[in-house]
């Protein structure tokens, strides 16, 4: 195996990567960038509606609102002084990303636009504040632009379509991880005394989806499989409006324009699920309200979706009710420029038109809140204590700070990647300057290398195809929006019969060693099959309801007990693992206990956890 | 509906697939809405797994699946079956060397963007107050158009004058310096003019137009190219685009 040594492996280059990639290598360090992917196809050029800062250019706003805002969004779950940190951090880090020539849309006093979004306000919940800074709704689409632009001109080293698929461990070090030149199907080893995991999430365990087909998942299963537990796996988000059955996303930018969600007898429901923030609530209350509406009978010709409607005649009737500035109004031109891609995508793939005609959307699975644990400078730590894995980071999506609790408020993820990729590349540059190389294992990559053998040599029934699609229907049936004791059981059975399958009757066609899809996809249906899995497994031992994990059969959230995060260890075999999870790891609530100290009375006491209302 | 499926394949790797082949495949049940890269990944799924393409996001942002789909160059999540009927023949980009399949080595089309100053430059100090740089609205604009390019190469390789020379820089690495050459906040515009002006720059261009339709952007790549001509041959950025002609 070819050995390649850099100081910081970054493994995925999508915006948290890329961020790291830059502040390690401004900060000294020797960097390597592996990614499955060219850069530019990564999963964060499709975030679409804007990135959150509490800059105040077009509403009077401050850091801790939007702190507030993040805390109440992720039902309480969310680590305080973490979410606090991401707040203060996106400030500058919106500002450093203009600097680095990213093309923000802009006021008419030429400084960066913004518009409003979810569950962000003013105030402490008092009103819809405009935080979320945009580029047209392709704000994804520029950031990670813009960073591979800088990186192209900081000279980072990349290796564009190597994968990684696995992670070297010595004694409770990382040494780096093992990945194949997709190319040529070699390995090689990328010998790291920092290894930083940027590799995304798992959206493409459910049959709808908004997840590109590359997100399966890969770190995270890497992780788990070496010995790093995984943290509130049970909560992923449902993003409301996803395009019916393709699950496309559109952004909540269209309901932050004034969109509205609209059911079969015409009426705006959400003004009944959440009266405040009505259609800007957050995900996981409209994703509920939909379901809810569905069974009610009340989805568009009874076949689950709804309408959302951005046409300006009903846009602009509901901004009247509201009694908002006739300024506010909206035409067809507004639309047109501010949701282009939205336009085309309706355009495209429904021969729908936004300006004239409603969408239909449905939710669909968007966001994997929990993932690698890391402390707020996004190093990996392995247990309810904290403690620090050397020489292992993770950032973005695939990893659980955390700030976004049991769910995630829209924009934060661009938020999330940037502030705490900055972070971890910084650190990462302090820590390989005074770390010394964890020297290689003699059999660094052979168990990987056998696994990958096994699966090429495969002589059963079952396509990795096939085993995938069942594996994506059963968890969107049993182990989505809403869940059961009854549902989740039925999801582990089914998970539990397609690994027999995937172990035992496996065969794919391709035996070659030139760019093999389809063992890459054999194998990264692997990596979805263990993150499914303790998915199940921990929503169903979180026995309450909270954020995005909603439990028929424990329909109250309950702090008494449950407000806890979760860690997931795997036990066992490599190819038959068992899993244990612990509910004892604390959720920081140090703003609260701040305001407890001060003296300030319960009822103005910010950040105390009270039951959410929109 | 059944839809037939002519594919151009090869494998380096794999005894007797070697040279360039055709082969057809057939499905069954096709909606005439369904992505023509659904109807790939079924033929990879259902019926031949050695079927190798590249893709990721599935709907037309990320660039991976630029494919020469009846002739035309196209990303396959961004066109239906209803638009290439019943009998659609595959084959990948031209220009580029063909790796396996669908899949061609990219390294070429990329050292070409890389050519041209594709990043922002501007050392003057921030500004004072610590926030961003400003920009209006109408500036912003000017390039709006050209931020919108994924760097699928649907143009590039669409491009007769690329296909002639491959050192020819090519419409998306052009469509890549415009967007900083007619951004205010950019002080690097002289040295990428300068870059386009060398013979395998901007002259290659013979304005032959099939950038344009190729693009799944929607970009104006023909008119994107004729700005920087105009901008080398006036010597300065100022002044090309009319802004008042944006709102």
């Amino acid at each position: 195996m070819q050995i390649h040594k850099h100081d910081a492996i970054i493994i995925g280059a999508g915006g948290a990567g890329l961020m790291a990639a830059l502040y390690a290598s401004k900060g000294g360090a020797d960097v390597a960038v592996v990614s499955k992917l060219y850069p530019t196809r990564s999963h964060t050029g499709t975030a679409q509606g804007g990135i959150g800062a509490a800059l105040g250019n077009l509403d009077e706003d401050k850091p801790i609102y939007h702190t507030y805002d993040t805390v109440k969004g992720g039902d309480y779950l969310a680590d305080q002084h973490a979410a606090k940190i991401l707040a203060e951090n996106a400030v500058e880090a919106v500002i450093e990303l203009e600097h680095m020539g990213l093309p923000f849309d802009r006021t008419s006093e030429r400084r960066i636009s913004q518009r409003r979004f979810g569950g962000h306000t003013r105030n402490f919940g008092e009103e819809l504040v405009r935080r979320a800074c945009h580029a047209a709704d392709r704000t994804g689409h520029m950031i990670l632009q813009t960073l591979y632009q800088q990186c192209i001109k900081n000279e980072v080293k990349f290796f564009d379509e190597f994968q990684v698929v696995d992670m070297i461990v010595v004694d409770g070090v990382v040494a780096g991880v093992v990945a194949i030149e997709l190319g040529t199907g070699e390995f090689h080893i990328f010998h790291g005394k920092a290894s930083f995991f940027a590799s995304g999430g798992w959206g493409r365990c459910w049959s709808v989806t908004s997840n590109a087909h590359s997100l399966t998942g890969d770190g995270a299963a890497i992780a788990l499989r070496r010995g790093v537990p995984l943290q509130d796996m049970e909560f992923f988000q449902f993003h409301p409006t996803g395009i019916y059955r393709m699950g496309i996303l559109i952004t909540e930018g269209v309901r932050g324009e004034g969109g509205v969600l609209i059911n079969s007898v015409g009426e705006r429901f959400m003004e009944r699920y959440a009266p405040s923030a009505k259609d800007l609530a957050s995900r996981d209350v409209v994703s509920r309200a939909i379901y809810l509406e569905t069974r009610a009978g009340r989805s568009i010709k009874n076949r689950g979706y709804m309408h959302l409607d951005v046409r300006p005649q009903t846009v602009n009737r509901y901004f009247a009710e509201e009694g908002r500035d006739r300024g506010d109004f909206i035409d067809d031109s507004t639309v047109e420029r501010k949701l282009p891609d939205i336009l085309d995508f309706c355009r495209t793939y429904l021969g729908v038109d936004p300006v004239t005609e409603p969408m239909p959307v449905q939710p669909t699975a968007h966001y994997a809140m929990g993932g690698i644990p890391t402390n707020i400078d996004a190093e990996v730590v392995i247990d309810a204590a904290g403690t620090v894995m050397a020489g292992a980071y993770a950032a973005g999506e695939t990893a659980c700070v955390s700030v976004h609790g049991a769910n995630r408020l829209g924009t934060n993820s661009l938020v999330d990647l940037v502030v705490f990729g900055r972070r971890g590349g910084m650190k990462m540059a302090e820590f390989v300057k005074g770390a010394d190389w964890t020297p290689l294992p003699k059999d660094a990559g052979a168990w990987i290398e056998a696994e990958f053998e096994r699966i090429r040599s495969g002589s059963g029934r079952s396509r990795p195809g096939e085993l995938r699609a069942k594996m994506q229907a059963t968890m969107m049936d049993n182990v989505g929006v809403f869940r059961s004791e009854e549902t989740l059981t039925q999801g582990i059975n089914d998970l539990a019969e397609l690994r027999d399958r995937f172990n035992r009757d496996l065969h794919i066609d391709d035996k070659s060693r030139v760019f093999n899809t389809d063992l890459m996809e054999a194998w990264e249906f692997g990596c979805l099959l263990d993150l499914a899995d303790v998915t199940a497994r921990t929503a169903l031992e979180r026995k309450e309801s909270r954020g995005a994990h909603s439990r028929e059969d424990f329909k109250k959230r309950d702090d008494e007990n449950w407000l806890a995060h979760s860690l997931v260890y795997q036990q066992g075999e490599m190819n038959d693992p068992s899993y244990e999870a612990h509910f004892d790891k604390k959720v920081d609530l140090s703003l609260w206990e701040a305001e407890k100290e001060a003296g300030t009375p319960e009822d103005q006491q910010r950040f105390r956890p009270v039951e959410r209302v929109y | 509906m059944d839809v037939t499926f002519k594919i151009r394949r090869r494998n380096p790797d794999a005894l007797g697939q070697e040279k360039p082949y055709w082969q057809e495949f057939v499905l069954a049940d096709v909606d005439p809405t369904d992505r023509v890269l659904e109807m790939l990944h079924r033929i990879k799924w259902e019926q031949d797994g050695s079927l190798s393409l590249r893709r990721s996001c599935a709907h037309g942002v990320c660039g991976s699946d630029a494919m020469r789909i009846n002739g035309v160059n196209r990303l396959a999540c961004k066109i239906l079956i209803r638009d290439v009927g019943e009998k659609v023949q595959v084959e990948p980009i031209l220009g580029l060397p063909v790796i396996k399949d669908l899949i061609v080595d990219m390294e070429p089309f990329f050292d070409h963007y890389k050519q041209v100053m594709p990043f922002f430059v501007n050392d003057d100090p921030v500004p004072a107050d610590g926030r961003e740089r400003l920009q209006t609205q109408a500036n912003r604009e000017q390039f709006d158009d050209s931020t919108k390019c994924i760097l699928c190469a649907c143009c590039t390789t669409s491009c007769p004058s690329f296909w002639a020379n491959g050192h020819y820089v090519g419409p998306a690495a052009i469509v890549g310096a415009h967007r900083f050459i007619f951004d205010t906040r950019d002080q690097a515009g002289k040295e990428r003019l300068d870059i386009l002006s060398e013979p395998n720059g901007v002259w290659r261009c013979r304005t032959i137009f099939n950038c344009t339709p190729a693009c799944p952007r929607d970009i104006e790549v023909t008119k994107a190219i004729g700005e920087v001509k105009l901008a080398i041959r006036k010597g300065t950025n100022v002044g090309i685009i009319e802004t008042s002609a944006i709102h």
